[in-house]
């Protein structure tokens, strides 16, 4: 089990290899579908996302009526592949070291992974409960006039775990199983 | 006389709401159990899914979250995944009894069960973009009525997320790129072919339900009703049972393993029904479900309460 801590840095992101099981401690900034294409339409980001790690994630959040606190009740990942056309983009035009998600993603991602040195960390989905509980405190929210699951979240998280499946290096374990598994099946209906 | 009278409409009129209020109260319950704790049968397969696991593989790291997870969100009484799906109810009713006060109770037991958080604002305006109708718009919950000759009424609640809905498939046969005929060799090798298409995305492993034949929407419907069939039950047609093993083994050969991190499980399980179909159609629909496989049921009291369970 590896541990990444804050503060990020891309020389830290580039000693994770597929297959790392990965603990992270430090800052996540939620950011999907409407993030995405609002930073692609050449927006300027609300929050300096230098060295930062977006989480592909629409969480369940309230607010608490008497603290004015904010409370997160489920934060799985969401399916990241809808983010395929502007995470390059988002990569080289921010500074972010790390996406996390789930379902992998493409080409431009892994190219850009290497390019401008990030990794795709990948959360398991559907575990809405465990990765809710590793949130310890919801910190900001940018363009919430986007929607509340479609926000930019800051919050601080404690030992989130994931999987690395793309790194720096070109490597995807997406690519990698999609291959092998291909092999197997037309193997089997011959 | 006429006072009589009254008071007899006062008490039926009492008598009826308390009635659809019961409803109400079971249906909520049906939605809080189905959204936060899954059936036994499920449950047990993915504990079975662990044990296959290598030690110290992000196969065996996956389930371990999974399983914890499935803990917590049953002690906590909170959605076991934020997508808490489209919601699906299955009824089942004798000749006696009326779809539309079922359907305003269950509107009104979705409603609730939003403002507590057993749901999520998952109902989204197709042409507007807005998702602020709490669960209940067109289309939104999804009903399925089913006319029985018994006196019980039995009501089936599936909640299925986005993620494993948007890996279905529909095949038509035949289906040139596989070679697939007109045969359950056909039928067998479009299914694989689901399994490969969806790799991890559909939050494996999952499970299917698989329609063969029927038109393009009857299809679909048939394939998500065998969801609602116990795990560990077996199909009365042999060469269907047969076919169900066969897939399970023949996809766990891949290793698309949980989450598509590569693995021993990717199929929990395979259910496969059949429709008749045109002689010029031949189409297999296939549903897919992934590991936070939401489905409960309710066996309704003569008062509307909760019976029994039926997973």
């Amino acid at each position: 089990m590896k541990k990444l801590k804050y503060p990020f840095s891309h020389q830290a992101v580039r000693e994770l290899k597929v297959g790392d099981m990965v603990l992270i401690s430090g800052k996540l900034f939620t950011g999907r579908d409407a993030v995405h294409k609002y930073l692609h339409d050449g927006n300027p980001s609300p929050v300096n996302l230098k060295d930062q790690i977006i989480y592909h994630c629409g969480p369940v959040i309230l607010k608490d009526a008497k603290t004015g606190k904010y409370r997160v009740t489920a934060a799985g990942p969401t399916t990241s592949i809808r983010e395929e056309p502007y995470q390059w983009q988002v990569m080289r035009d921010h500074g972010i070291v790390a996406v996390i998600g789930k379902g992998g993603m493409g080409p431009k991602t892994l190219k850009a992974c290497q390019e401008y040195g990030c990794v795709y960390l990948h959360a398991v989905g559907g575990a809405a409960q465990v990765l809710a509980e590793k949130i310890i405190s919801v910190d900001a929210v940018y363009l919430e006039h986007l929607g509340s699951p479609e926000a930019i979240w800051e919050m601080t998280v404690e030992d989130f775990p994931v999987v690395v499946t793309m790194d720096s290096h070109g490597g995807s374990l997406h690519v990698d199983v999609e291959k092998s598994s291909q092999a197997i099946f037309k193997n089997l209906i011959k | 006389m006429k006072a009589r009278l009254t008071k007899k409409k006062a008490v039926a009129k009492k008598a009826k709401k308390t009635t659809t209020g019961d409803l109400q109260k079971s249906i909520l319950e049906l939605i809080r159990v189905t959204s936060s704790d899954i059936p036994a049968d499920v449950q047990k397969v993915i504990l079975q899914a662990l044990e296959r696991e290598e030690k110290n593989t992000n196969a065996e790291y996956a389930m371990n979250i999974i399983k914890a997870n499935i803990q917590l969100a049953k002690n906590k009484s909170q959605p076991i995944c934020q997508d808490t799906g489209t919601i699906l109810f299955f009824v089942s009713h004798p000749a006696e009894f009326s779809q539309l006060q079922f359907i305003k109770s269950a509107q009104k037991a979705v409603l609730t069960a939003t403002k507590k958080g057993f749901l999520r604002q998952n109902s989204v305006d197709s042409l507007t973009g807005k998702n602020d109708c709490m669960n209940v718009g067109l289309g939104h919950p999804s009903f399925h009525f089913h006319e029985h000759k018994k006196k019980t009424v039995e009501v089936r609640l599936m909640l299925k997320g986005g993620g494993c809905e948007n890996v279905g498939a529909q095949y038509s046969l035949p289906y040139t790129p596989l070679e697939a005929g007109r045969d359950l060799d056909g039928v067998r090798k479009v299914i694989l072919d689901a399994i490969i298409q969806a790799q991890g995305k559909g939050c494996g492993p999952g499970v299917l339900g698989v329609c063969i034949g029927g038109d393009r929407g009857d299809g679909y419907v048939k394939s998500k009703e065998q969801l609602l069939r116990n795990l560990d039950d077996k199909n009365a047609h042999k060469d269907l049972a047969a076919l169900e093993q066969d897939i399970v083994a023949t996809a766990n050969k891949f290793g698309i393993g949980p989450m598509g991190f590569g693995g021993k499980t990717t199929l929990l399980g395979c259910k496969v029904g059949v429709l008749n179909r045109l002689p010029a159609s031949f189409f297999v629909s296939i549903s897919y479900m992934c590991w936070a496989y939401r489905r409960q049921g309710i066996e309704l009291s003569g008062s509307q309460g909760i019976k029994k369970w039926l997973y």
